[in-house]
């Protein structure tokens, strides 16, 4: 493994750390006591359901969160700031300070994801007492979770890489939110017509599909997640964040750093 | 070998809305800095000094042209581990001490992690930082963040270093310590390429300087030759508060003060000069050539375009 | 010093009195807004566009539009409503974000069929949601069982019930009652017996609170309809034996015709009338009996009394 982005990633994931960001796991675990005891008003039977949707809808929420406004500042304030400058001045190449910052930063996002699901477990364990065989589908759920992770660092990373972070953060939201129902904009395309038929599925394709990685629903109705599901969602993740960090090394190899 | 060869670098800047108005940020430049000397580059603000560093260390993107740096392809990111830059007011990652700074800069530069803090501590005493190596970075004042900026530079042992404004943010006495820390570069047979705006440093530690303005190369070599081909004056001083309507023509500049007059003549005016106070009958206290500076060749040479309304 | 000593007094003493004109405010706003439309709106009313806003959090959604329902439907249950207009909508969207949320169809079986006020009276719509249920979890025989639950407490239609009861029985670890209902809507013999086995089963097959209280409300209904009944054919029989009708409850077990004196559930015995009928100490307890109460008896609203855990 080349040294030079292990060590951008290790100063990229320091970074994360003494910006206090693992300060969210405080509200995190707040979120979780609280809701716990609102969890108790309702019905015994779906305690457990409601545990493991918000608990996964929070790990979830908060790491998009965390990757987006952490993700749009990673090159874009290097530049403003000028602290690239005398990084580039060394023996790094322009894409392994990419590469390294990506690393960097999913690195700091699974971490977080591990912290929380103690917590998630924690609570599930608070109430329903002891863990049943089912639930380790939700470590499945989690890890779809981590590989949504990589995509949207891989697009924040990207934005950063040429736009400021304010625009970076609005697209990252914003293709955040099309993933959400790039399925429905395959149905649109289906129905459509000529052009737009053809741009609607061109979107549909190059917008990152989220749906496929969310079975927080079905998980926490304890149903099973299917072998190939998790290898075809491995591999679209891993190579649609391959494919939007060329993307951004393409950029920022070309950009000329004021 | 030369140690920084500058073939015909250009950069022009596309801007306005339509970016179709070009801006010559520099033109084609073509510079040999040789090996062991302190080459100064001067300019005015706005001249493109920092442009040329910036090509330089491939920051930015020439328009056409080419370099070599220690006889290689100045892209060539292997040279990178040879040099070392001080870029114009740096900014470090705050979240970091001084000597996290330099370990992880030493890291990127390849120095193996047994010599690393040696050479952190070394270098760290080097530029009077030695007892601020914990301490966070957000902390430093500007001067001190300028001494860091020089230790990374020469952490790596690098050949050649490239310097731009280091003395800017520093007090007399830091400045002082970094003209001495340059020289010491030189006796290690480190080259120095270092810009800057205040001449008298310049005059004081360079071999060799260029002359850049507005982009263009006005003048490269030794001080002691610029100098020269300024136009060189002399100062009369005489008794009294009286200037003669024929002094006044004669002088370039005239100060008056409580008991004498002080003129500054051009050096072919200085026997008519003589004549004239003999006949006005003017007690002469005496009559000194005025030594040239640089700033005298910087006013010479780049007034015409600076009575053009040019930027400074 | 003293201009800013006074700067400082006079901010502190406009911050605190904004801060009191403002909850002041508030209070008279909460005032005026009370009894308003307010409570009533649902601001997103599509299931569709719902479950696109949430961004793929759909199950979360669900558990929080879920507890809505249930609140919705309490609040409105103790504030003695007549209506529950938001109750299918809300029902509707719970299980348009999660189709498998069982007990939120339970509730609509439960709550929204029946009339007013002990329900939303809305049995087509509550069935709806049942076929709904039932696609989308064909391997549940609660929601079948619900479903021919609807068709014969509040439609009376005993094919239809049949229909879903027999399906239903054929799923996996049913219910065994499911194959018997299914027969005795064939015959609708023993109406009181149908009723009790039905509110039997929904009793047993669901942790929800509210629901097991009104099937154990029910189900103490039923004995007083049956005590009522069986009384009622006991002095039919007395007279028949005598030709007079019975001076007291106890006479008739004297006569060998009742086994003991019934109490009703709250441990009161029943009335016997000069003119043979016979009446509920007080029917306001038991809002569901058929039976036992004067003509022209108006039901009070069903109050959920808690069954004993």
């Amino acid at each position: 493994m080349n040294a030079r982005i292990v060590h951008i990633a290790a100063n990229t994931f320091r970074e994360a750390v003494r910006d206090r960001v693992l300060y969210n796991l405080i509200a995190f675990a707040l979120l979780l006591s609280g809701a716990a005891v609102f969890v108790g008003q309702i019905s015994i039977d779906i305690e457990k359901l409601v545990v493991i949707n918000l608990g996964l809808t929070a790990v979830s929420l908060f790491g998009v969160v965390i990757a987006i406004f952490i993700g749009i500042g990673l090159v874009s304030k290097e530049i403003e700031k000028r602290t690239l400058y005398t990084v580039l001045s060394r023996p790094v190449r322009r894409w392994e300070f990419i590469v390294g910052k990506f690393f960097g930063l999913a690195g700091t996002l699974v971490v977080n994801t591990f912290l929380m699901a103690i917590g998630v477990f924690a609570a599930l364990l608070y109430v329903s007492r002891h863990f049943h065989q089912p639930d380790a589908w939700i470590l499945v759920a989690l890890y779809f979770i981590v590989l949504q992770f990589l995509i949207i660092c891989s697009l924040a990373l990207l934005f950063s890489s040429f736009s400021s972070p304010l625009l970076s953060a609005v697209f990252a939201f914003a293709l955040f939110v099309i993933g959400s129902f790039a399925e429905d904009l395959r149905g649109f395309a289906g129905m459509a017509h000529g052009l737009s038929r053809w741009l609607a599925t061109a979107a549909a394709y190059l917008v990152p599909n989220f749906s496929a990685l969310n079975v927080i629903s079905s998980v926490a109705h304890e149903q099973p997640v299917a072998a190939h599901l998790i290898f075809y969602n491995t591999a679209y993740a891993l190579t649609y964040a391959a494919m939007v960090l060329c993307g951004a090394v393409l950029i920022f190899e070309r950009r000329n750093l004021k | 070998m030369a140690a920084i060869e500058i073939l015909g670098l250009e950069k022009i800047y596309r801007v306005g809305f339509w970016r179709k108005k070009p801006k010559y940020a520099l033109r084609p430049l073509h510079l040999t800095v040789e090996e062991g000397e302190i080459f100064g580059f001067l300019g005015p603000n706005g001249a493109g000094k920092t442009t040329t560093l910036k090509l330089l260390m491939s920051l930015i993107f020439p328009t056409s042209g080419t370099a070599r740096i220690l006889g290689q392809d100045w892209t060539d990111p292997r040279v990178k581990a040879q040099i070392g830059f001080l870029p114009e007011q740096p900014y470090f990652y705050d979240y970091l001490t001084a000597g996290e700074l330099l370990d992880y800069y030493g890291q990127l530069s390849g120095v193996p992690g047994k010599e690393r803090s040696e050479r952190i501590r070394k270098v760290l005493g080097r530029v009077g930082l030695s007892d601020v190596k914990g301490v966070q970075l957000r902390k430093f004042s500007k001067g001190m963040l300028q001494r860091v900026g020089i230790a990374q530079a020469i952490l790596h042992e690098p050949k050649l270093v490239f310097l731009d404004e280091p003395m800017s943010g520093l007090d007399p006495m830091g400045r002082r310590e970094v003209r001495d820390l340059i020289e010491q570069l030189k006796q290690e047979g480190k080259t120095v390429f270092f810009s800057t705006h205040i001449l008298s440093d310049a005059e004081a530690l360079c071999d060799r300087v260029a002359i850049i303005h507005q982009g263009t190369l006005r003048g490269v070599g030794a001080v002691a030759d610029l100098t020269a081909s300024v136009h060189s004056r002399v100062e009369f001083v005489w008794q009294g508060t009286r200037v003669p309507a024929s002094l006044k023509a004669l002088a370039a500049e005239c100060h008056v003060t409580s008991d004498t007059v002080r003129a500054i003549v051009p050096e072919e005016r200085q026997d008519a000069t003589i004549d004239a106070v003999r006949r006005e009958g003017l007690r002469l206290i005496s009559v000194v050539p005025v030594r040239t500076s640089l700033e005298d060749y910087f006013v010479e040479k780049l007034k015409p375009e600076k009575m053009a309304g040019a930027t400074v | 010093m003293n201009s800013r000593r006074s700067v400082t007094l006079v901010a502190t003493l406009l911050l605190v009195g904004c801060m009191l004109s403002s909850i002041v405010c508030l209070r008279r706003l909460d005032q005026l807004r009370t009894g308003a439309t307010l409570q009533e709106v649902l601001y997103i009313s599509s299931p569709q566009t719902l479950k696109r806003l949430s961004l793929g959090y759909e199950g979360l959604l669900a558990d929080i539009y879920w507890t809505r329902a249930v609140q919705y439907f309490g609040r409105k249950h103790y504030a003695d409503s007549d209506h529950y207009d938001l109750l299918a909508p809300l029902l509707e969207i719970t299980t348009a974000l999660d189709p498998h949320l069982v007990v939120a169809y339970q509730f609509g079986a439960n709550f929204l069929a029946p009339r007013p006020p002990s329900g939303g009276g809305m049995p087509d719509k509550a069935i709806e949601l049942m076929e709904f249920g039932i696609r989308n979890n064909p391997h549940d025989w609660n929601l079948y069982y619900q479903l021919g639950f609807i068709y014969y407490m509040e439609k009376k239609d005993y094919a239809n019930a049949a229909k879903a009861f027999e399906r239903g029985s054929q799923v996996p670890n049913a219910h065994p009652f499911l194959r018997i209902l299914a027969a005795q809507m064939a015959q609708h013999a023993g109406e009181l017996e149908t009723a009790r086995m039905l509110w039997v089963t929904t009793y047993q097959s669901t942790h929800d609170q509210q629901i097991r209280a009104n099937a154990y409300n029910h189900l103490l209904c039923l004995k007083v309809d049956e005590d009522v009944t069986s009384l009622q054919n006991a002095v039919t029989q007395y007279g028949q034996k005598t030709g007079n009708l019975p001076p007291s409850i106890s006479a008739m077990v004297a006569a060998g015709l009742l086994p003991g004196i019934p109490l009703d559930p709250d441990g009161h015995p029943y009335k016997l009338m000069p003119d043979g009928r016979i009446l509920v100490e007080s029917p306001e307890n038991f809002p569901f009996i058929e039976r036992g109460v004067p003509p022209g008896y108006k039901p009070p609203r069903p109050k959920f009394r808690p069954p004993p855990e």
